[in-house]
């Protein structure tokens, strides 16, 4: 087995996923994800997240473009590619009246090498619930009975659509440590997702999809780069912004008011923030309400469905 | 099996990984899947009193209500009695409601719950998939056929079969036929409650115009040749063949080849149209 560390475990090229009414959900994305890393796809409802990662687990075929885990093609080598795989669907997939014990067992039997049924269960914290019937379970529960087989096997890759939809703030906290300590031991692993706490917590990469397409793509701190920093604050009586030093010469890109308030966009916060500061400083100006704002994700996200709900629908590639 | 993670900076989870494949199961053979998906079906049949009540309770008390029927009809010019028709009719309900109708609403059911999809994202074959959610029901379908021809046999005081091997020929297509055909018929069945409607017109046909209930040799020479073709035709034929030992091997090859055709169209079928999700 290769395990060269920049070895691609997930290759996505030119990928497009038309549905039978015509829908275009994925409209040509490309990414790849190395061995051992967590890529989190990152969008809103429809963007298609799921789409994406349904051709992934070779569940169907791509309209177009083409799809490479583990070196083969999903579909057609679904064979060489399952028993290496775990999957974790977006909504359960359990006969309800299975007991949890039940429902594992079956999994386990279609599972080359499987962990022992207790100890699967116990990963997940469901060991005390093996007697109770899927139907009876709560949506976190069934979330973490879903993760607990897609574990099974021992995957090198695993797929987890909305791990953590449904489950509380205890809950999701441990479905993270989890994907940390199995990333620790060298598993891959794709989720979708729509919480930005979640991909910037447990990506090492990302990508925004919108709309069928990548958005934006790169490490969390790279797609948050390439997004402007913003500086806020209130100006005085008789003053405007006219009354600041040449904003282009501050390293500001972008700047609007509205009444009294001016808001600046800048690549480079400490020089002008600096640079609004010192002059407020030396003028003698009180500025009001003052906030500086570093990029963060939550901006580059929202960043990317107003300019895509707007008229301006140009593809904003950062990587 | 505590095996600890070696964390990087990673939260302690303990057992993610067990380690060098200790306490590890074994390598997962088609076998050995479907019998993992029967046993989990079984119990799921267990579960279910609809399903078990029409699969089992319908075919074992359908005969007791055809017997006065039988009895009415002018079987003697056909050179059949009353133990000829019961005995294949009783096979037929068992193939007809304990295989073919009860599979309908299993797979309808699991494809609801998206249990099918999540079993395609594992390493089971679609038709291992298939297969084994099948395979209690075509078993139960096999003891039931056993018992019942077991009990006309006493009670209808039936002489032993001329040609049993084309009986169990008979009994054995007709398993794997209504197994297929049940698939088929699930990939026009939306729901499990739809599967009482999609289910009906195989199992009238086969009631009046298979020779379950009425012997095809009750027919017009003409209407009966055309329904000798139908799915069910051939299974009849040759298991009640297998009792009265008077058919040809002309006849009987007939019969499997009909049988044949209609598993092979039921595979081709699946295969192309089965559905695996609900519609959104």
């Amino acid at each position: 087995m290769n395990t060269d560390e920049h070895e691609h475990v997930i290759e996505v090229t030119g990928l497009r996923r038309v549905y039978g009414g015509g829908f275009e959900a994925v409209r040509g994305i490309d990414f790849h994800v190395g061995r051992g890393e967590v890529f989190a796809l990152l969008g809103t409802n429809g963007a298609g997240k799921t789409s994406t990662v349904e051709l992934l687990e070779g569940l169907a075929r791509p309209s177009g473009g083409r799809v490479r885990v583990l070196g083969h093609d999903p579909c057609a080598d679904r064979a060489l590619v399952r028993p290496r795989t775990g999957v974790m669907l977006q909504e359960g997939g359990f006969p309800s009246e299975l007991t949890v014990a039940e429902t594992a067992r079956m999994w386990a039997g279609c599972v080359s090498g499987a962990r022992p049924v207790p100890e699967a269960l116990g990963l997940v914290g469901l060991d005390a619930r093996a007697g109770v019937r899927v139907k009876q379970l709560s949506g976190g529960e069934r979330r973490r009975l879903d993760l607990a087989l897609a574990l099974l096997g021992d995957p090198e890759v695993l797929f987890l659509d909305e791990p953590t939809t449904g489950l509380d703030a205890e809950g999701r906290r441990a479905t993270w440590d989890l994907v940390r300590a199995l990333r620790d031991t060298g598993t891959t692993v794709l989720l979708t997702t729509h919480y930005l706490e979640e991909a910037e917590g447990l990506a090492d990469r990302l990508a925004i999809l919108h709309e069928g397409r990548v958005a934006a793509a790169g490490t969390p701190a790279e797609v948050t780069a390439a997004q402007p920093s913003r500086i806020s604050f209130e100006l005085p009586e008789g003053y405007f912004v006219g009354d600041l030093p040449p904003l282009a010469a501050l390293g500001v890109s972008g700047h609007e008011v509205r009444g009294r308030v001016v808001r600046l966009r800048t690549h480079e916060l400490q020089r002008a923030a600096t640079g609004v500061l010192v002059w407020a400083e030396r003028a003698g100006v009180e500025l009001r309400a003052l906030d500086v704002r570093p990029a963060s994700l939550e901006e580059a996200f929202l960043g990317i469905a107003r300019k895509a709900s707007g008229a301006d629908r140009a593809e904003e590639r950062v990587v | 099996m505590s095996t600890g993670v070696g964390t990087r900076g990673g939260a302690d989870v303990p057992g993610v990984r067990g380690g060098a494949g200790v306490g590890r199961g074994p390598v997962a053979t088609p076998a050995r899947r479907m019998a993992a998906l029967a046993r989990a079906e079984l119990t799921l049949l267990g579960r279910s009193r609809s399903t078990l009540l029409s699969a089992v309770l319908v075919p074992l008390t359908l005969p007791v209500a055809l017997r006065s029927a039988v009895s009415q009809m002018d079987l003697d010019e056909a050179g059949l009695d009353v133990g000829l028709v019961m005995l294949p009719a009783s096979i037929g309900f068992s193939l007809l409601f304990g295989v073919y109708s009860a599979l309908v609403g299993i797979y309808a059911a699991r494809r609801e719950e998206l249990v099918l999809k999540r079993l395609r994202t594992g390493e089971p074959r679609d038709a291992e998939i298939l297969a084994g959610a099948a395979l209690p029901v075509v078993v139960t379908g096999l003891v039931q056929s056993l018992v019942l021809v077991a009990a006309c046999t006493v009670v209808l005081d039936i002489p032993p079969p001329g040609a049993p091997h084309l009986a169990v020929l008979g009994l054995l297509l007709g398993l794997v036929l209504c197994a297929a055909l049940g698939a088929v018929t699930a990939t026009v069945t939306r729901t499990v409650e739809s599967a009482q409607v999609t289910t009906l017109p195989l199992v009238l046909l086969s009631m009046t115009l298979s020779g379950v209930t009425v012997p095809l040799e009750l027919l017009p020479d003409r209407l009966a040749s055309v329904c000798a073709l139908l799915p069910l035709s051939p299974v009849i034929t040759l298991v009640r063949g297998g009792w009265t030992g008077d058919l040809s091997a002309y006849e009987a090859l007939g019969a499997v080849a009909t049988a044949l055709a209609w598993t092979v169209l039921a595979v081709f079928a699946v295969r192309r149209w089965f559905r695996w999700e609900p519609r959104r």
